[in-house]
């Protein structure tokens, strides 16, 4: 039998090969392919390969200048890794056509206003740093150049604007000095001199508020965690000291250093950084992730300081590879284990340090977390030999400190080592792990190998964790994930529920409808309340005990099963919840049947929320209840709190597109009648629609402006419960004159930056509220300062 | 600004195999348009023993899972070695594809792909004897997927029970 069947004409990948390509398409391609690919890995040299090309497009000028030229800007927006051999071929352009020059250099300016305009950032540094590189490249002239920099530089002057604006401009000039300071200060040393020092001025007097709650340990050992200007200023400092003697970074441009140094220079035109706009996005400050140096590789090259220009300008590169190739693994796995200069530093400790940095970066991940377990297991697969060993050595040292790493990021551990070891056979030398038996479990150490063998056992099952940890280690084994039934036999039958769990029990299985359950559940006594005469409608936490430990049991095998109970029986589950106690006690219940299987509480919780039989606020209020105070600090509680949390914001984001979508119809209604002239009866038409669209309109602003009331009840609820919570452990430490860092303080503090951190873009709406009702001066200064620290990051 | 260079866009990952569903109602292009568009993704090598809760776990890793459904044996109605992920949204899927396709699952390499839609019916195996059409016709032995194929399993004599 088989599966071809040769009439098929759209075979899979054979369509391209039939279209029918015409020439000029072919050559721009062709352009396109020739430029992104040069200084790839190739039998004939980087420098004759450059040559090559530059011949290939000096000839191809005449008939495609535009298209050269705007693919000349978008790799150099685009693939800053490639910066040198790229400036260097435009050098050589330049040096053959100073118009094409002239051209490029034009385009570019355009290029960066437009992309500063659209709050493109980093790629606007890409730019920038071009630019400046192109002056080692005979294009353009050193002094407009420095130029530039004082323009970007006398920001820093600029009065009531956000400090991110500042920073940000005088990152770019920082960042551009590894490639260009020594031809800028050989050219003119006393205006470098002048910027330098009003750049050490501004450093000096930016305020720092935002470092803490960026940072990935609090520790200053064994390395700082630097704010990023410092960190760069410092380099830039060495580099200086070392009179700009820098020596990684690949110059293709000196080998040509007769041809270009013919070429005539031009000059940049004068540019004026755009004004501050209101809307404007400037990147968040960052700190830098430091968990190697120098002994940390024994063997081999020695790896560069942290105050080095060679750490910066690699870490750049690296981060960028990563960023152009996130979303093929394979290639960027490659792409990184080739970097050129490679056989001079310890390449694996570099790349192995820039995908932690990314993957712990506060307040977020560049890229989804899931890419980097992915990335690192292709680099172990490309390097076997050598990779893994760098791999355990960082987990190890990585879990010698969890004593002082921010809980959030303890959380992105725990799950890549979980989702890493799932893929190894979970084979991990756990005794060397060993003391993390001897301390209290609610520390950081044994807390995270908890949490680690849970999420373990959530990939497989209970017995293969059982079977791969040494039996030291049965305190930390995660429980065996069983429903746990109040009414599960005899034994029960004193319980005030066990007669009506049976009759619950049989009427599901004997598919009877909604209304027959519920008028069976109108038996189920109050205990609440004396008599129930009442029509048993108000809230009977009895009733609903019963039926939904009844249903769940029932539908304990499986996922499947258990939405599909919950679907079946909405109608009752809706009714018996229909007030905020009930919607508690519901969870509470759910809770108390599957303690044991956090993974099913968690998608349980979930279809009850977009299944609308509880709200976001109860799902919160019950996190945080006293019932659920011993579990306070498990990851699955924060993972249920900030699930629940996007789904109310995308729930928000939903309706506000229905908003715009109505309003473009409506829009466009309106200019279709007043194109249409004067027919009365499409005037007619079109006036009913426009009514029935603007009363659309009308519903939805209120819906939005509900929803948006909804979220902005459920942060507050969030916020005032960290606040009750935090206060009262802060009084009674007072009180009691204990220090007031315990691991239970540790956990929440961080918890509570954890929400704006990883909510900051929806909470910016609602600051005025949180500054007016909550976090007000009178609140203790530890709990204050998260939410200084909060509005810190975007000053 | 929205210059994209077709050398710099590869999303490999992404792209749809040559696999066409043979019982797909519909012709190629509309087969392929709905694959290009699907939230859904078939997931094939898992072993028999994986459950809805493993594949929830790592495919939740990618993004809110909306539902899966565990692929079972025409026959006997127990899981045969695969399963439909679906997402709610498409970019969900395509970090999948991206990160979750060729990475390990009960310490099988899974392999996922488009799907073009879960319709009732398609959550059975379409093998003769009731599994996947791979596992009548292969001939390694898979203690994961029944041992050996069924077409192998018929020259095999039975071993072990009877030999005392």
């Amino acid at each position: 039998m088989s599966r071809r069947r040769h009439s098929d004409e759209n075979d899979g990948g054979q369509a391209h090969k039939r279209r029918r390509t015409s020439e000029p398409i072919e050559i721009e391609d062709r352009l396109e392919s020739l430029i992104c690919r040069v200084g790839e890995k190739s039998t004939s040299s980087l420098e004759s390969n450059l040559e090559g090309l530059a011949g290939v497009l000096e000839a191809d000028l005449p008939n495609y200048k535009s298209k050269i030229l705007r693919i000349l800007c978008t790799v150099a927006r685009l693939l800053p890794e490639k910066l040198t051999v790229y400036t260097t071929l435009v050098g050589l352009l330049n040096a053959r056509n100073y118009n094409f020059g002239g051209e490029f250099v034009e385009a570019m300016i355009r290029q960066l206003k437009e992309t500063l305009k659209n709050n493109l950032y980093s790629e606007a540094v890409y730019l920038v740093r071009f630019l400046s590189d192109l002056v080692n490249c005979h294009v353009i002239a050193a002094p407009s150049m420095v130029a530039m920099f004082e323009n970007f530089v006398s920001v820093t002057q600029e009065e009531d604007v956000p400090q991110v604006r500042s920073d940000w401009f005088v990152y770019v000039v920082l960042s551009c000095l590894p490639w260009v300071g020594k031809e800028l200060y050989e050219k003119k040393d006393v205006e470098m001199d002048r910027l330098l020092s009003q750049i050490e001025g501004y450093l000096k007097r930016r305020v720092k508020t935002h470092v803490p709650m960026l940072q990935v340990w609090t520790a200053d050992k064994p390395h700082p965690q630097e704010e990023y200007l410092d960190c760069l200023w410092a380099q830039i400092q060495k580099l200086k000291k070392d009179r700009w003697q820098e020596r990684h970074i690949l110059r293709p441009y000196i080998a040509f250093d007769s041809v270009l140094c013919e070429a005539l220079q031009h000059n940049l035109p004068p540019f004026t950084p755009p004004g501050h706009m209101p809307d404007a996005q400037y990147p968040m400050p960052r700190v830098i992730f430091r968990m190697f140096d120098y002994t940390d590789a024994p063997e081999g090259p020695v790896m560069p300081g942290s105050h080095s220009v060679e750490r910066f300008v690699i870490e750049e590169n690296l981060h960028c590879i990563i960023k152009t190739h996130w979303k093929e693994r394979k290639t960027c796995a490659a792409q990184l284990l080739s970097y050129p200069g490679k056989n001079k530093i310890p390449l694996n400790y570099h790349i192995v340090e820039v995908i932690f940095g990314e993957l712990f970066q506060l307040p977020s991940p560049p890229h989804i977390d899931v890419m980097y377990t992915t990335l690192l297991i292709e680099l172990c697969k490309l390097q076997p030999g050598s990779l893994p060993q760098v791999l355990a050595q960082a987990t190890e040292m990585l879990y010698m400190r969890l004593d002082t790493m921010n809980t959030t990021c303890i959380d992105r551990l725990i799950n890549w080592f979980a989702h890493h070891l799932s893929n190894f056979q979970f084979r991990w030398s756990w005794d060397d792990w060993a003391d993390c038996l001897t301390v209290d479990l609610e520390k950081p150490k044994p807390k995270f190998v908890k949490e680690v063998l849970e999420k373990c056992m959530r990939l497989s099952y209970h017995q293969r964790i059982v079977d791969i940890v040494p039996p030291t280690f049965s305190a930390l084994i995660p429980a065996d994930p069983i429903f746990t039934y109040k009414y599960v036999d005899e034994s029960a039958s004193s319980l005030p529920g066990y007669p009506m769990s049976i009759t619950v029990s049989n009427a599901i299985k004997n598919r009877a409808s909604n209304e027959e359950i519920l008028t069976v559940l109108k038996e189920v006594p109050n205990p609440n309340q004396e008599d129930d005469d009442d029509e048993g409608e108000s809230f009977n936490p009895l009733k609903i005990d019963v039926f939904l430990q009844t249903l769940l049991n029932l539908a304990a095998k499986s996922f499947s099963h258990s939405f599909s109970a919950l679907g079946k029986f909405h109608e009752i589950l809706k009714t018996l919840a229909n007030s905020d106690e009930g919607k508690l006690h519901l969870l509470k219940v759910l809770y108390e049947v599957w303690r044991n299987h956090p993974q099913m509480i968690a998608v349980l919780v979930d279809k009850l929320i977009r299944t609308q039989v509880v709200d976001c606020a109860a799902v919160a209020n019950w996190l945080f209840s006293q019932d659920m105070a011993h579990e306070f600090t498990r990851l699955f509680i924060w993972e249920i709190l900030h699930s629940t949390i996007r789904k109310m914001n995308k729930h928000v984001q939903k309706i506000q597109k229905e908003l715009e979508e109505a309003k473009d119809k409506l829009e466009k209604q309106q200019h279709k009648r007043r194109d249409s002239g004067d027919d009365e009866d499409m005037d007619k038409n079109s006036e009913d629609e426009e009514g029935q669209l603007e009363e659309q309109i009308e519903r939805l602003q209120e819906k939005v402006e509900s929803a948006q009331s909804e979220q902005k009840n459920l942060f507050l609820v969030i916020f005032q419960r960290f606040i009750m919570l935090l206060t009262e452990h802060l009084v009674r430490c007072e009180t009691g004159s204990v220090d007031i860092s315990t691991p239970w303080y540790k956990n929440c503090i961080d918890r509570l930056q954890q929400i704006f951190l990883m909510h900051h873009a929806t909470i910016q709406q609602y600051m005025g509220t949180l500054e007016n009702l909550l976090f007000t001066a009178e609140l203790d200064h530890h709990i204050l300062a998260v939410y200084q620290q909060f509005c810190a990051l975007q000053l | 600004m929205s210059v994209k260079l077709n050398a710099l866009n590869s999303d490999s990952y992404i792209d749809i195999s040559q696999y066409r569903d043979q019982h797909f109602k519909g012709n190629r292009y509309e087969q392929e348009k709905l694959l290009k568009q699907s939230n859904t993704l078939y997931v094939g090598n898992l072993s028999f023993y994986t459950t809805e809760e493993q594949v929830h776990e790592l495919f939740s890793k990618s993004g809110d899972v909306k539902r899966i459904i565990i692929g079972l044996d025409k026959i006997k109605k127990t899981a045969c070695g695969f399963c439909f992920v679906e997402y709610y949204t498409r970019a969900d899927a395509e970090h999948a594809m991206r990160f979750i396709n060729g990475t390990r699952l009960d310490d099988r390499i899974i392999r996922t792909d488009w799907d073009a839609g879960f319709k009732e019916g398609r959550q059975f195996g379409r093998g003769k004897s009731g599994g996947q059409v791979r596992d009548e016709y292969r001939q390694d032995y898979d203690p994961a997927r029944g041992g050996y194929g069924k077409l192998a399993q018929q020259h095999r004599p039975t071993e072990g029970r009877n030999s005392f």
